[in-house]
Formats: C-alpha cells, structure tokens, sequence
C-alpha cells in the first residue's frame, strides 16, 4: 500500500510541478470560473437583492465547467511526446497512476473552488460557512465524485481524435447525480430556513457516489490503458 | 557513452529472463490488420532490427512487447511467461523509447530523469541520474527544461530515461531520428553493448547504413507479415530492398 500511495506521490507531485511552470490550467480554469460567477452575479442580482438559493447552481455550474478544462488539459498534457505510455510503462499498479493523476486534477480543483466560493460569498453575501463542515463536506465529496469519473473518461479518451467533443458527453450524464446532490445540499444549507437533515442526506448520496465510481475507476483504468 | 549494466533481477519478486518469444502474434485494428501470425524468438546478447515501410506494423510490434498494446491473438513469453502473469514486475524488466519522446518538455533534463527513476523504485536516483546525464553529454544543461532542447539533445535525454533502470528488454523505436553523426556513431556503440551485456535489443529503424553493424539480424516487416533476415555476407540494406521489392 505504501508504494501504491508513492507512486500516486510521484505523479502528482510532477503534475504540480508541470503546472507551476506553466500555469496554464490554473488561469484557464481560473479565469472561467471567476468570470462566470462575475455573469450570473449581474443576472441573478437585482437591486442589491440576489435570487434567492442562485448561488448553490452558481457554484457547481462554474466548478463543473472549471473542472472539465482542467481534466481535458491534464490527460491531453499527457499525450504531448507520448508522455503517457512513458507512465504506463513504470513497474507500478496503474491504479496509483490515475490516483496521482486524479488528486492533481482535485488539487487543481479546491484551488479553482477556493476562488469560486470566495466570490460567490462577496457578490451574493451567501451564508455558505453557517454549517461549514457539511458545506466542506459537498464541496469535498462533489469534487472527488466528479473528477474521479471525468478522470477516468479523460484517461479513456485520450486514444480518439474527438475526446474534446467526446469528454462532456460522456462526463455530464454519468455526474450529474453529483452535482444535482451538490446543489441541492448547498441550497438546503443557504436557504433562509436552513435544514440540516436534508444537506446531510445530499451528501451521504454524493459520498455513495463517490465509493462507487471510484471503485469502478480504480478497477477499471489498467485494462482500459491497455490498448 | 558508457554503457551501462544490465542489472539482474534482485529482491523480493524480481523477474528476470534470457529469452523472447512470440508465437503466431496477430493484432487488428478493427479490420485493418498491423500483425499477422508473426513468430519470434529473441536471445539474451541478440540485437534484431525490425526494418520495414512506414505502416508495416513495426511500432504496433514494439508495443505489444512493451505490454502497452495487447495481442488479438497468439502469444508473447517473456523467459517462458506472459505479461498478463507478470505485470509490473516484467514492465521493470523493459525499457521502451517510443519515436515521440516521453518527455516532460515543461521539466529539466534532470527532473524528467529523477522522475522516472524514482517511478522505477531506483533506490539511489541521483547518482543515476548523475551517470544517466553524463552518458547523455547533458550535465552542462541538466537544469534547463527540455523544451529548449534540440531534437538530438531530446533524443540523447530520452534513451537514457528508457535505460535508466537497466532493463533486460529494449525497445527502440527510430533512435537514431535527429541525431548527429557522433551521437549516432555513440548510439550505436551503445546498443552494441547492450547485446554484449546480455540485453535483447529490438530496434525499428530506416537507418540502415548506421545499423549495418550493430544488427545480429533482423525482421522485415511488410504489411503485418515478418520476414527474418540472418547476418550474411550481403548488407541488410541490400536484402531488405530485395524482400521490399519482392
């Protein structure tokens, strides 16, 4: 287990390494999820007043669409030189390859989402830290659920010409249990009569998700690799 | 260059082998076929090349020998095994330079090497390293990231990253591309000591003026079928024009 969680190590430290040179993911994503929170604040926001329960779809909207040029770019990065087949080659479970892989793109994700949240909070003054575990807690497992099957997808496309088109057909179908789970829990969290039983049943669903798609991801990556 | 060592399978698990064989490998693309029936056998210390026209099938063949690419049918024995038996054991057994490089271009020469060789569970990566990079002429730009490198310079990188670990198997896939003279003349030294130090070196290549001595045989592969060719008094260059043309 140790080498498993020293292989995932290695590949995402080298992930981080990659973009810290190039930045490239990060301002993309950023840069999108930032100005799409700056749009819906000028349509959802009247009078000083924003619509009330906008912010949860605000969030998981921009952190979808943030999170699926950030799982594009990862695996396409990959491709560059045939990079990927350098890793498969590697004496290591595959499994720890996509982990390393995945928590990258997570890592990616939280910084994207730590952007997003904190303009949603300035332009919407949503209270989305009165119950900050839960809140934390969606955000967490959503983050994990959707990037652990885009990764995988991700991963799977890299071998067709039309993965861009490909990715988000795939990706929005199979997630949005994800991030309709999402929503709902951040909407029963803000909502003036907050209701805290509810925010919890969204996430204990978003978190099932998360067991399933993860086990299916980590069990089915290695064949899938194998051309 | 040195050459480096082959290091014999050690510790808990280790897998090593002296001999390659595929019987009647078959691989399709949907309908498009890349192998037919191709047969094989490869001994420690032999250096094959695998000649053919672009398309013949000699990238497809290398990467069912890397494990990166599964057969349709027929089978690959590595010393007596398959790669579905071994995993990653045999993967740290094989060294594969694929015609793209493999390489970070956003990294150094150095932290694409350290990369891989911690990947491989090298236990002392930085004096690898070290060697890996002098072997490679590179120690005087081993701190600038490779996408300021030349191709030859790229291509120097990128056989030692394939042989950092000192695999058993080596696969090579058009290493001479975007070298000059000397780095050809070291690369092919280099292989020849490979087979010398007990390495089954497989290489497809166009190069055949360079490789006219490294080769003990070689295979010529034309539309997925494989034809050997044996070392004899003609060049391979000669024999390979005439299987060409048939």
């Amino acid at each position: 287990m140790a080498e498993f969680f020293r292989i995932a190590w290695l590949v995402m430290r080298k992930d981080i390494r990659v973009e810290s040179r190039s930045r490239e993911m990060l301002y993309t994503t950023t840069f999108f999820a930032v100005s799409s929170v700056l749009v819906f604040s000028f349509a959802f926001v009247r009078a000083g007043t924003p619509v009330e329960g906008a912010e949860a779809g605000i969030i998981w909207v921009a952190l979808a669409y943030a999170g699926q040029l950030a799982l594009g770019r990862a695996f396409e990065r990959e491709l560059h030189h045939d990079a990927l087949r350098g890793l498969l080659l590697a004496p290591a479970e595959r499994s720890a390859i996509f982990v390393g892989k995945l928590f990258g793109i997570i890592l990616l994700m939280v910084v994207v989402e730590a952007v997003v949240v904190f303009f949603v909070v300035l332009f919407f003054d949503a209270p989305l830290f009165a119950y900050p575990f839960v809140f934390l807690g969606l955000l967490a497992a959503g983050t994990l659920g959707f990037a652990a099957v885009g990764a995988l997808f991700a991963a799977m496309l890299t071998r067709t010409e039309s993965r861009a088109v490909l990715l988000p057909v795939l990706l929005y179908p199979i997630t949005v249990p994800v991030l309709i789970a999402g929503v709902n829990g951040t909407l029963s969290l803000i909502q003036a009569d907050p209701n805290l039983d509810l925010a919890r049943f969204w996430l204990a669903l978003v978190v099932f998700f998360d067991a399933v798609f993860l086990t299916l991801a980590l069990w089915t990556f290695e064949p899938l690799m194998t051309e | 260059m040195a050459t480096p060592h082959i290091a014999a399978g050690t510790g808990p698990g280790a897998f090593d082998f002296d001999r390659l064989t595929l019987d009647r490998v078959s691989r399709h693309y949907g309908r498009r076929r890349a192998l037919w029936q191709v047969s094989l056998e490869a001994a420690a210390g032999e250096v094959i090349g695998l000649l053919g026209p672009n398309g013949a099938g000699k990238s497809t063949l290398l990467g069912l020998l890397a494990t990166l690419i599964a057969p349709s049918s027929g089978t690959v024995r590595y010393g007596g095994r398959t790669a579905r038996e071994l995993g990653g054991t045999l993967r740290r057994r094989i060294g594969y330079l694929s015609h793209d490089l493999q390489l970070y271009a956003e990294l150094t020469a150095r932290e694409n090497l350290t990369f891989f060789a911690s990947l491989y569970g090298e236990r002392e990566p930085a004096a690898r390293v070290d060697a890996a990079l002098r072997s490679a002429r590179l120690v005087d730009r081993a701190d600038e990231p490779v996408q300021r490198f030349s191709r030859g310079m790229r291509q120097r990188l990128a056989l030692e990253r394939a042989l950092l670990h000192a695999p058993r198997l080596m696969l090579l896939d058009e290493p001479f591309t975007g070298l000059d003279d000397r780095s050809a003349a070291d690369l092919a030294a280099r292989l020849r000591g490979l087979g010398a130090d007990g390495g089954i070196v497989l290489l497809a290549t166009h190069d055949l003026d360079v490789i006219e001595d490294v080769l003990d045989r070689a295979v010529v592969l034309q539309r997925g079928r494989a034809t050997p060719l044996e070392r004899e008094e003609r060049t391979f260059r000669d024999r390979y024009r005439e299987a060409r043309d048939g």
